[in-house]
């Protein structure tokens, strides 16, 4: 198969040249449930670590046939060492034929891989013991508020992966870090997600429940009374002492919940970080990938490029030359005869046709957004198994002959 | 008036579907669960039938569907079936809901857009755990439960005859229809805890019942069964697995084997494509067998994805793939599918 270049090479998305660049830290994978962004996020963290570079990445998925494709028996919080086989081609076979810098001589660089999946409870514990004194930890852990918080709010797990993200880049043991987003509500949750817990969490109305509430909002006396008893109506005596106990507590250990999802948004717009968003190529989720676009664009987050996974190109020759209608008048006429080959026209005419829609939704992605560059992944029956399926992802992504 | 009570059927597709009042449409991401659903409730709505269909992802997933501009919080008929039936729109969106909510049961607005000032909306849409899945999921059942004759009336017929939800993904599923429990543990008394429980009695209803739509891919087949697990393990009632964009099978089995292994008749094919006039027919024969190859492979692929899906036990729905794009006589034809297959008992 080869990578049915129409619409793609002009504006094509050059991932080894983002992987390779050692001032590259942090890529970040984003797009709408189901598009693949997990795999395509470990086919990347694969390829960079191939390529020389010490890498990790985080997912948020908690399908296990990834994490055994990487040859661990499951994932958890803490990042493995992922058991890569010795790189035989020792990362030429990954090179560009242009990319000539280091080629003569020096030794490879030796990657590394390491793999995690995101914990969202665990990373919270681990947040608040290292902020709280253990009595203070303690009674924050055991609020029945803090339980549902930790584990069933939208927005936690987004900001447990930034934490998590934020983590890892202090610690220094990676150069490059892969992130798979949350698969969440819409793809652009997770930009928003977690300052939106900051902004609650330090929001007007948590101050004003807190018993620790400041002068100011007294100073509005009855109106805020009549919404305190609102509210009090509304989800009871025991929840509000539930949900200000743990306000006083959590206030007291974070101080600002705001400005630690204002740093993490920093850490996003930083130098060396890149976002590579992912989606198929059907109406719904290249107009989500669009949206994203433009919402980078906005807050100046820089992107890489534009995944389009899954795609059906055409081998070149005979085949591709040979139009949807011709196939199928040639089919039509001959009606009852042949019918191999009727079905065989008939399957050609669908995929001329499919291939037609997804050249088109690319350029109409061109059009709007003429910055963005493109890399496209053929559709494979199977899913990937191991490290091989992933490397083939990876040589897909880096627009390698396949 | 319209009120018409679905006969259990034993097996096949109607059983999945018998009695149930409320239909809550999940599934891994990308795989159409907006369309699946728009179809369930047209075909529900044949016939005369009035159902409505809510949306609470926020995604305005049904306008885009549809082509229509964005909905309002408003349940507004949008689809017309056969014999006078109906399909309304809801785009539900828990900060209306909690100012309906508050209008409703204790006629204070004006306190709710106070509080939608001081952060309400926060407040239900982020921290308070699962209150906006409680918002989400009450609007659903109130509509469920609701009858001609407004909320007095008790023994009118019921205003929607099925109410089908567009509901969050698999991976969400669990924690959005059990969120309610969650909530009730949590605010254990006061009105939104009562809320709370009612809408979990319509949910834990053996009139409610858990659609999964799939394809015939191994990672969506997969995230089914794991989620017909879960939803059993937590009281709920699973119903049909709906199989979408199933592709039509173009050969026959000895073909398919032949070609999967690479041993399709190529002189034959390259007569066939002579035959047609053709240029360079065995040149050509040689690049479509490798497409047929490929085809076939997909094809045996799907048929084990299939047998693995119905080992789970429910009964399998299926929706063919639309060539082109998705709109309303596509709809309609896909809910005609739909009703062939049995959907309403």
């Amino acid at each position: 198969m080869t990578r049915g270049a129409q619409g793609f090479d002009p504006k094509r998305m050059d991932v080894d040249a983002l992987l390779d660049d050692p001032g590259t830290r942090i890529v970040v994978c984003c797009g709408a449930g189901g598009v693949g962004k997990t795999t395509t996020a470990a086919a990347l963290a694969l390829r960079a670590a191939e390529r020389g570079r010490r890498t990790v990445v985080i997912t948020v998925d908690p399908a296990r046939r990834l994490a055994q494709s990487m040859g661990l028996a499951e994932l958890d919080n803490t990042p493995r060492p992922v058991p890569l086989p010795r790189p035989v081609t020792a990362g030429h076979g990954g090179r560009d034929t242009q990319d000539d810098e280091d080629a003569q001589g020096a030794p490879e660089p030796q990657g590394s891989l390491h793999a995690m999946m995101l914990d969202m409870k665990r990373t919270f514990d681990e947040v608040v013991r290292e902020h709280a004194d253990p009595e203070r930890a303690r009674q924050i852990l055991t609020n029945p508020f803090y339980k549902t918080l930790s584990t069933s709010f939208s927005g936690t797990q987004e900001y447990m992966a930034m934490e998590k993200l934020g983590q890892l880049r202090q610690s220094d043991e990676w150069d490059l870090i892969i992130v798979d987003t949350p698969p969440s509500r819409s793809a652009l949750d997770f930009l928003d997600a977690p300052k939106r817990l900051g902004r609650f969490l330090d929001g007007k109305l948590i101050r004003f429940l807190s018993p620790a509430g400041s002068g100011a909002f007294r100073l509005l006396g009855a109106g805020m009374n009549m919404v305190g008893s609102v509210v009090g109506k509304i989800v009871g005596a025991q929840f509000l002492n539930d949900l200000r106990s743990f306000v006083s507590a959590f206030d007291t250990v974070f101080g600002g919940f705001q400005e630690r999802a204002e740093r993490t948004y920093r850490l996003l717009r930083a130098p060396g970080t890149a976002f590579v968003v992912v989606a198929v190529p059907d109406t719904d989720s290249m107009r989500e990938a669009s949206f994203f676009v433009k919402r980078l664009a906005e807050d100046t987050m820089p992107l890489a490029g534009l995944v389009v996974n899954r795609t059906h190109p055409l081998s070149s020759g005979p085949g591709a030359d040979l139009g949807a209608e011709r196939a199928e008048t040639a089919a039509d006429s001959l009606a009852d005869a042949h019918p191999l080959a009727v079905a065989a026209l008939r399957l050609h005419a669908e995929r001329v046709r499919e291939r037609e829609r997804e050249l088109w939704l690319c350029e109409r992605m061109s059009s709007t957004h003429p910055e963005v560059r493109m890399t496209e992944v053929a559709a494979h029956a199977e899913d990937v198994h191991d490290l091989t399926g992933l490397r083939e992802i990876g040589s897909a992504l880096g627009g390698e002959e396949r | 008036m319209n009120e018409r009570e679905y006969g259990p059927r034993g097996g096949g597709p109607g059983e999945a579907f018998a009695g149930a009042r409320l239909h809550i449409v999940t599934g891994k991401g990308g795989t159409g669960k907006t369309t699946a659903a728009t179809a369930l409730a047209l075909a529900l709505a044949a016939d005369g039938g009035r159902v409505l269909l809510v949306e609470v992802e926020g995604r305005q997933g049904v306008a885009s569907l549809l082509g229509s501009a964005p909905l309002p919080y408003e349940e507004r008929v949008m689809l017309s079936a056969s014999g006078g039936g109906s399909v309304s729109v809801l785009a539900a969106d828990a900060e209306a809901a909690l100012l309906e909510y508050l209008e409703l049961f204790y006629g204070i607005r004006r306190a709710g857009q106070a509080l939608t000032k001081l952060g309400a909306v926060d407040f239900a849409t982020t921290i308070a755990p699962g209150l906006r899945d409680v918002l989400l999921t009450g609007k659903a059942t109130e509509a469920v439960r609701r009858r001609e004759g407004g909320r007095r009336s008790s023994g009118g017929p019921h205003r929607y005859d099925a109410v089908v939800m567009d509901a969050p993904p698999t991976g969400r599923i669990g924690r959005f229809l059990n969120v309610n429990s969650e909530m009730a543990g949590l605010a254990k008394v006061g009105p939104i805890h009562k809320h709370a429980e009612r809408a979990m009695s319509v949910i834990r209803s053996e009139r409610t019942r858990v659609h999964f739509v799939t394809l015939l891919e191994e990672m969506p087949a997969q995230e089914t069964r794991d989620g017909i697990a879960e939803i059993e393990a937590l009281g709920l009632r699973s119903g049909a697995v709906l199989v979408n964009m199933v592709r039509p099978t173009l050969l026959n089995e000895a073909e398919l084997a032949a070609a999967a292994v690479g041993e399709l008749d190529d002189v034959a094919l390259a007569d066939g494509l002579g035959a047609a006039g053709l240029d360079d027919p065995a040149g050509l024969s040689t690049a479509l067998a490798g497409e047929v190859r490929a085809y076939a492979l997909r094809h045996l692929l799907e048929l084990r994805v299939r047998g693995e899906l119905e080992d789970v036990g429910r009964p399998l729905v299926e929706l063919p793939r639309v060539e082109g794009g998705m709109d309303r006589s596509a709809l309609i034809g896909l809910a005609g599918r739909l009703n062939e297959q049995g959907v309403r008992g």
